[in-house]
């Protein structure tokens, strides 16, 4: 009766990511109206800086109003515009924040900017100018839980994962990138591209200029496409500093490949680092007038509403608000980090030294009774209903080795951050205090088996 | 360099159209009243610019909508931050009212059945992909919005198979012109999954009588189908009969609690009757739970900005202001409409008679050299780029029948369509002038032709002999041949 995309459930959204999502949803933690509440951890979002973005816009009223820099009103034209080019003054904005991000090093045109309403239909654009159906894209893993729906769901192309693991920080090795790339042959899937996701989520890590260049060779010797959602790219508080995919491209060893640019494809959002998941911002960005020319027009089917283009135009276009924006914002992500991150230590845990995104990703394989995704399903169970945090475990991000989890810190203030980690502390004392007394009995009863026996044989002996 | 995917590069976009190289046309050279009066005037875009001075001194009274205001106090941050595909509850609540008051309040919609995308374009590709796989086909009047080929079939790899209507009958639906579609769509090892009809019509501006509801309704039923009933133009009813929606039907023939109820799935945007589509909402509506839930985790590919969904949950809770912007809008509309058709009707073109939409479905038939697309599209050339409007051609809305256009009338002033309406009387005039003259060059050749056959005749019967003298000066030269071949080269050279 319905298509097979509608009843199967390749929305992933049965996955535990989401039920954790449901289940937060039903008991929400509030500092005053529900103080046991869950306190949800597995939402990425960047909620630490909204008093700059408030304060601006206080000081601008007219843009919210749709008016002009004149004072008269621009609403009649905006109610008009739906331009699939998107509005000018927005482009050019956003490509000037763009290459701000990534300091000055690259430079983008405006004119190959395709906008989509976030990044998830950015994403699934791409991937529909690319891939057929029955086509495959190589994928680090861990990753976005979202990518199963937003890469594969409408598109029909597969994922095939490239494992990386904790044995080397979850980089991406050549090993692993041409194990991944045979797989997909054996499966006689054509590989189209690879994606990356640069800040990673859910490691929080930038990737080297050496791993970039890697994976670009890789892409021209077998000919496929590089997508890098560089999304949180503006959540970058630490060192390393952000290298985006453009600035390794442009290295003179791999330009003497001249269609090395048409092949390399960036995603952005205006979700993460500026906080509006809300108001629907993201785009592609191509090199390749083919892909720029066919995405433009895919864009019809999630535009951004041009009231928001307007408003976002205009905040993006005081470079001093959005420097001194980017500034306060990756101050306050690294603070909040470090709470995070030294909070956990004092109850044993460790997380993956991290330089970016909204998250850390964190260690609890000593917490597993078994190395395995039973038992870490089992912990985040336990999290989620005995301790009250939803936490995203690290089988929902496809991750290889079980025990890993990723916890978002950016979206909660200081005091609930602190409840969160109390909470932990208190759970992991608990865990380790009856771990004490189970093995303590077992080890108890180790030596009293083992008493037994040694008085048997003596017995034995003395009856001989 | 890797391949791009198929869907990149074929023309299944269906952007190559004339529908669209109209438009390109057009922003080459737009009409400006004041800075390019010579310019093209666009006819070809089916917006709803009238009614937007009512919107503006709304939003001045209502500063805290557009200002994300609540009470006064900023609600910015939860706006910002909210991404639910759900949907803003308080504008599925508003919305799903306004939708109610559109059908005279005869039917109720539930919000929780609501999904809002960005746009009506975002809804109809979002429920190919929920009810049909790629490789099923979909059954559509023609002539039909040229903007479906590429929303219902280039991602979707759906077929679109044509239920074709004529003239004959006002271009309405019929049972025999439904089932030869399906049996086309059979022929071509296609499996229907539903029908998707206009209703108010684009290109028509007609309404959906009952009788035909009701034709489709046990048509679907039969089949097991499902029918997609794309109402966006449902405000924009200006005169009688009054709209009926698809709803109603089923309401009032007790088909609510019924299977077919649940294969009924209505598509709505704010586009056309507010005269909103820079914003981006549309909403599809069904009663199938199961394509609602897979529909809103599809809608988070294109979700409506909550500074929109805001904004308008605020201005549709205003009932008052709502029900006086509809009035007032049908007003308008309806003048606008009358002033086109009586325009057209006075340089001696007419148009369907229609009750609703942006546009006029217009017989042009009798312009064309011969009854061909090829005439329609040498028509279509002239209008574009001589009298310098831009219409839609029948053959971009796949009409069978060569000669109909789409003429948009509400998205410019009364002086505009003033001069569109001057520019196609003179350039009537002109075909009918170059026509007259060419009539009586034809007739001056056909009175030629009888004198000198009964010339020949005369002096067959008397001497037999030639005469090469002729009353009319053209440069042929009549050698002795069958009267008949004479006949047919004199048509030929006029």
């Amino acid at each position: 009766m319905l298509s097979s995309k509608a009843s199967s459930n390749c929305h992933g959204q049965d996955s535990l990511y989401f039920l954790g999502w449901q289940v937060y949803e039903k008991n929400p933690f509030h500092e005053v109206e529900n103080p046991t509440g869950i306190i949800q951890m597995g939402l990425a979002e960047n909620q630490l800086s909204f008093d700059l973005v408030e304060s601006w816009l206080r000081k601008n009223p007219d843009v919210m109003g749709l008016k002009n820099k004149d004072g008269e009103s621009v609403f009649r034209d905006l109610a008009l515009f739906q331009d699939y080019h998107g509005m000018p003054a927005f482009k050019n904005e956003l490509v000037e924040y763009m290459a701000k991000i990534r300091g000055n090093k690259v430079k983008f045109d405006p004119n190959n900017l395709v906008l989509a309403a976030g990044a998830t239909s950015a994403n699934e654009t791409l991937i529909f100018c690319l891939a057929d159906p029955g086509d495959a894209i190589l994928l680090p893993t861990p990753s976005y839980a979202g990518f199963d729906r937003d890469l594969k769901w409408r598109t029909g192309v597969e994922i095939v994962p490239i494992h990386c693991s904790s044995s080397n920080g979850f980089r991406i090795s050549m090993f692993a990138l041409e194990e991944a790339y045979e797989r997909a042959q054996k499966l006689n899937l054509k590989v189209k591209g690879v994606l990356i996701t640069n800040p990673s989520n859910p490691l929080g890590t930038t990737m080297t200029k050496d791993e970039l260049q890697s994976l670009i060779t890789f892409a021209i010797d077998k000919d496929i496409h590089l997508i890098s959602d560089e999304v949180f790219s503006g959540t970058v508080f630490d060192s390393p500093c952000f290298i985006s995919i453009m600035e390794a491209a442009m290295d003179s060893n791999l330009k003497r490949n001249t269609d090395v640019l048409s092949r390399i494809h960036i995603v952005y959002s205006l979700s993460k680092d500026l906080g509006l998941p809300g108001f629907r911002v993201g785009m592609i960005y191509s090199n390749n007038q083919t892909v720029v020319s066919a995405a433009t027009k895919m864009s019809s089917f999630g535009l951004v509403s041009s009231q928001t283009q307007y408003l976002l135009s205009y905040m993006l276009a005081n470079k001093k608000f959005t420097s001194n924006y980017m500034k306060r914002n990756q101050k306050r992500l690294k603070k909040r980090k470090e709470m995070l991150v030294s909070g956990l230590k004092k109850s044993g845990i460790n997380c993956l030294k991290s330089n970016a995104g909204l998250f850390c990703w964190v260690d609890m394989r000593h917490l597993l009774c078994s190395n395995t995704f039973e038992a870490e399903t089992d912990l985040w169970k336990k999290i989620l209903c005995e301790v009250g945090l939803n936490i995203s475990p690290g089988s929902s991000f496809h991750c290889s080795q079980p025990g890993w989890f990723r916890v978002c810190f950016a979206n909660m203030n200081q005091s609930t951050l602190q409840v969160a980690l109390r909470r932990i502390t208190n759970f992991v004392e608990r865990s380790s205090f009856n771990y004490q007394q189970n093995m303590g009995s077992l080890s108890r009863k180790l030596i009293s088996n083992w008493v037994r026996k040694l008085s048997s044989a003596d017995r034995e002996e003395q009856e001989r | 360099m890797g391949l791009l995917s198929r869907r990149a590069t074929c023309n299944t976009h269906g952007q190559d159209s004339s529908y669209f190289l109209g438009w390109q046309e057009y922003k080459k050279n737009p009409y400006n009243e004041v800075n390019n009066p010579n310019g093209i005037i666009q006819m070809g875009l089916a917006e709803n610019q009238l009614c937007l001075d009512l919107l503006e001194p709304w939003l001045m009274k209502n500063p805290d909508a557009l200002g994300l205001k609540r009470d006064g106090i900023s609600i910015f941050k939860e706006l910002a931050l909210f991404q639910d595909y759900n949907g803003f509850p308080a504008f599925k609540r508003a919305l799903v009212d306004f939708m109610g008051e559109i059908r005279g309040n005869k039917v109720s919609f539930d919000p929780n059945h609501v999904v809002l995308t960005a746009g009506a374009t975002s809804a109809n590709e979002t429920l190919m992909f929920c009810l049909a796989d790629q490789g099923d086909a979909f059954l559509l009047p023609t002539p039909y919005y040229p903007g479906f080929d590429r929303d219902l079939r280039w991602r979707t790899g759906v077929e679109i198979v044509p239920i074709h209507c004529t003239s004959s009958n006002g271009f309405k639906v019929t049972l025999p012109a439904i089932e030869q579609a399906y049996r086309q769509a059979q022929k071509r090892k296609l499996r229907v999954k539903g029908v998707l009809i206009t209703n108010p019509s684009n290109p028509l501006g007609t309404t959906m009588a009952r009788d035909e509801l009701y034709l489709l309704i046990n048509f679907i039923e039969d089949k097991q189908i499902h029918l997609i009933s794309d109402e966006i133009y449902a405000g924009t009813v200006f005169t009688s009969p009054s709209f009926v929606s698809v709803m109603e039907v089923l309401k009032g023939r007790n088909l609510d609690q019924t299977q077919v109820w649940e294969r009924v799935h209505i598509v709505y945007s704010l586009s056309k009757d507010l005269g909103l589509p820079g914003f981006r909402v549309g909403a599809i509506y069904s009663n199938d739970p199961v394509v609602v839930s897979a529909a809103i985790k599809m809608s988070s590919f294109g979700l409506v900005s909550s500074q929109t969904q805001y904004l308008l949950s605020a201005m549709l809770f205003d009932k008052k202001f709502t029900k006086e912007y509809m009035s007032e809008n049908h007003k308008r509309l309806q003048k606008q409409q009358k002033d086109l058709v009586s325009g057209l009707e006075k340089a001696g073109i007419r148009c369907l008679d229609s009750n609703a939409g942006l546009f006029c479905w217009v017989d042009m038939r009798h312009l064309l050299k011969s009854n061909t697309f090829e005439a329609e599209m040498e028509l279509w050339q002239k209008i574009v780029y001589h009298v310098k409007i831009n219409i839609s051609p029948g053959s971009s809305c796949h009409c069978i029948e060569p000669g109909w256009f789409r003429v948009c009338f509400a998205n410019m002033l009364e002086s505009t369509l003033k001069l569109a309406i001057q520019r196609l009387k003179s350039f009537v005039s002109s075909i009918a002038m170059k026509s007259q003259s060419h009539q009586e060059l034809k007739s001056l050749r056909r009175k030629a032709r009888n004198n000198w056959v009964s010339r020949l005749s005369l002096q067959s019967f008397y001497d037999r002999e030639q005469d090469t003298t002729t009353e009319v000066s053209f440069s042929y030269r009549p050698h002795f041949m069958s009267l008949s071949n004479i006949a047919a080269t004199l048509d030929a050279a006029a």
